[in-house]
């Protein structure tokens, strides 16, 4: 049949050129990717608008009282009407996240090259640290108030005790699972030990820690709103008491935005760091994405 | 097969003991050996029991030498390499090289592994400018050496990718750079090619023959493959499987520079032959029984 064609319909057009055929494949993709681009972040803005008007249509034909589920348009009105409220009890909650945060990191990354480093400490330390984890943090929240009082201190301290761990676990694991060869190789080249450390070790540790941050961060937000709970008198977490208490739901949803916010951007602000820190590593996870 | 194959050489005439001699009678420290093991063994211990990895290997390697070790796998001949590079502890006998004993990880070496071991933080240049950095070498000659050696392999223009931006072939060619730079005595390759496809293997082979016959090294060559080690080598030290002994060692006299179509002629196919029918023999190999030629 291939064959036949060319006869059949002598006026046909020669076939296109390799660089035509290149030319309009490297367009399709091209289009292909901004298409992509773009519903990517569509479907989901969709699926989320459509929630919203199913939960405000709902409400409103059930005539749902808004102390048990306020409409999103009420919420929407709340977190207007309390916007210099929530941005003041923010700004409180924000410092007890970032200090709970940095006290895990400047505690936890210490510890864990303790840990690596010296064989007696982590005989002793690891195991302790392992079994503290069994007890259950947030129950301690209210020895804390007894020993640190209501300010600052006690949320802080909370955050952190939550936070901490996945910080000092992640970082022992990046440090220790590094390929023999990449050891022989630096003695081969009379690296002494310290200098593997930061310039193999180290780096190599990098992507591991930055995951323990990841962990760590959302769970020093959990930390700030239990220590807001169990004794604030500030706070987004003492907010959402008192909006509790006196049966302020629209409020309640505000406060959860806000934290929801307060999380989504400090987890952003590491990822935004490890790219900085991490370009190469950060550039093979978005081939992974692309490809998948 | 073919009545050329069955033809005895020079070399096959040579009987087992006297070839052992003459390799036995060069005592150590001799301006001809460079490198000499002495009844090297390694043992591990295991739950199961001792393993012997290593059973009382004497090797000769001469200045300048290409020297291959080539057995079947767990035959222990990458445990040589790595004792050679004094990265793992010796159970028992000594190694030398240039008459001093190995006690500790030899820096005068440059190693290759089988898989590249690349520092994914790193561009191409960068994990080859390591050794320098390391090394402490004036950065602008090291880093003008480091180009002009990733050129030499056939990776100009890929200097600033990354190793997980780089094939199989070119991460190891990228880890040979790095072997190099410093310009060691010693290359110490342990089977480097093992992981890549037959003609980038043949291509990269090419490529450590130059450079083998521009810089006058000594190179101690890991390889399971019959062709590979014949093709590469000066010497080829046979190794018998679990635990690892020398079975035979094979003077290749082929002339150089290899080419490719070497392999078909009929010298090296007998050593082919010769070698392959020690591993039959050793139960390496196992042919279904037939009528023998």
């Amino acid at each position: 049949m291939n064959d036949a064609a060319p006869s059949r319909d002598p006026a046909r057009q020669a076939p296109p050129t390799i660089e035509e055929v290149e030319a309009r494949l490297q367009e399709d993709q091209a289009n292909r990717e901004a298409r992509n681009r773009i519903w990517s972040f569509l479907f989901p803005s969709a699926m989320v608008v459509a929630l919203f008007a199913l939960w405000e249509g709902v409400t409103l034909v059930f005539t749902i009282p808004a102390f048990l589920l306020p409409a999103p348009s009420e919420i929407l009105v709340s977190i207007e009407a309390h916007a210099g409220l929530i941005l003041k009890e923010s700004v409180v909650t924000t410092i007890e996240i970032a200090l709970g945060f940095g006290l895990s990191v400047v505690v936890g990354i210490p510890l864990a090259l303790a840990i690596f480093l010296w064989t007696p400490f982590a005989l002793t330390v690891y195991p302790l640290l392992v079994g503290s984890q069994a007890v259950p943090k947030v129950a301690v929240a209210p020895l804390f108030l007894i020993w640190f009082g209501f300010g600052l201190l006690p949320k802080v301290l909370i955050a952190f005790l939550i936070a901490f761990f996945p910080i000092v676990i992640n970082t022992v694991m990046g440090l220790s699972g590094i390929e023999r060869e990449k050891i022989y190789l630096a003695q081969s080249m009379g690296l002494s030990p310290m200098r593997t450390f930061y310039k193999i070790r180290l780096p190599n540790a990098l992507p591991s820690i930055f995951a323990g941050f990841k962990i760590s961060i959302t769970l020093a937000v959990v930390g700030a709103v239990v220590g807001e709970f169990v004794g604030g008198d500030a706070g987004l977490g003492y907010m959402l008491m008192v909006a509790n208490g006196s049966m302020d739901t629209a409020l309640l949803f505000a406060g959860l935005v806000a934290l929801t916010l307060l999380g989504v951007v400090f987890f952003g602000l590491i990822v935004v760091v490890e790219r900085f820190m991490l370009p190469a590593h950060a550039i093979d996870s978005a081939t992974v994405a692309r490809q998948s | 097969m073919a009545p050329a194959v069955r033809r005895r050489r020079h070399v096959a005439n040579l009987t087992l003991e006297q070839r052992e001699e003459s390799v036995d009678q060069m005592p150590s420290g001799t301006p001809d050996n460079f490198l000499h093991t002495e009844d090297l063994t390694k043992v591990y211990a295991s739950r199961d029991g001792p393993v012997r990895a290593l059973d009382g290997v004497s090797i000769g390697e001469r200045r300048g030498e290409f020297l291959s070790i080539l057995g079947p796998s767990g035959c222990g001949k990458s445990t040589f390499l790595m004792l050679v590079a004094g990265l793992i502890s010796i159970s028992s006998g000594t190694i030398t090289v240039d008459g001093q004993p190995v006690t500790g990880p030899r820096t005068d070496i440059g190693i290759v592994f089988q898989s590249p071991v690349l520092l994914e933080w790193r561009t191409a240049l960068g994990n080859v400018m390591l050794q320098a950095e390391a090394r402490g070498l004036d950065r602008k000659a090291a880093e003008a050496r480091a180009r002009e050696l990733l050129v030499s392999v056939g990776l100009g223009g890929f200097e600033d990718k990354y190793p997980h931006e780089l094939s199989g072939g070119m991460r190891q060619r990228v880890s040979i750079c790095r072997a190099l730079i410093h310009n060691p005595e010693h290359l110490l390759m342990d089977e480097p090619f093992g992981a890549l496809d037959s003609l980038t293997r043949d291509q990269l082979g090419l490529d450590l023959l130059e450079i083998w016959n521009r810089r006058h090294m000594t190179v101690l060559f890991v390889t399971h493959s019959v062709a590979e080690a014949v093709f590469l080598s000066d010497r080829v030290v046979v190794m018998t499987p679990r635990p690892g002994r020398i079975d035979r060692i094979i003077d290749i006299d082929l002339p150089r520079p290899r080419r490719l179509a070497m392999r078909e002629t009929p010298e090296f196919v007998e050593y082919s032959r010769e070698i392959l029918a020690m591993f039959v023999k050793r139960g390496v190999l196992q042919e279904a029984e037939g009528e023998a030629p």
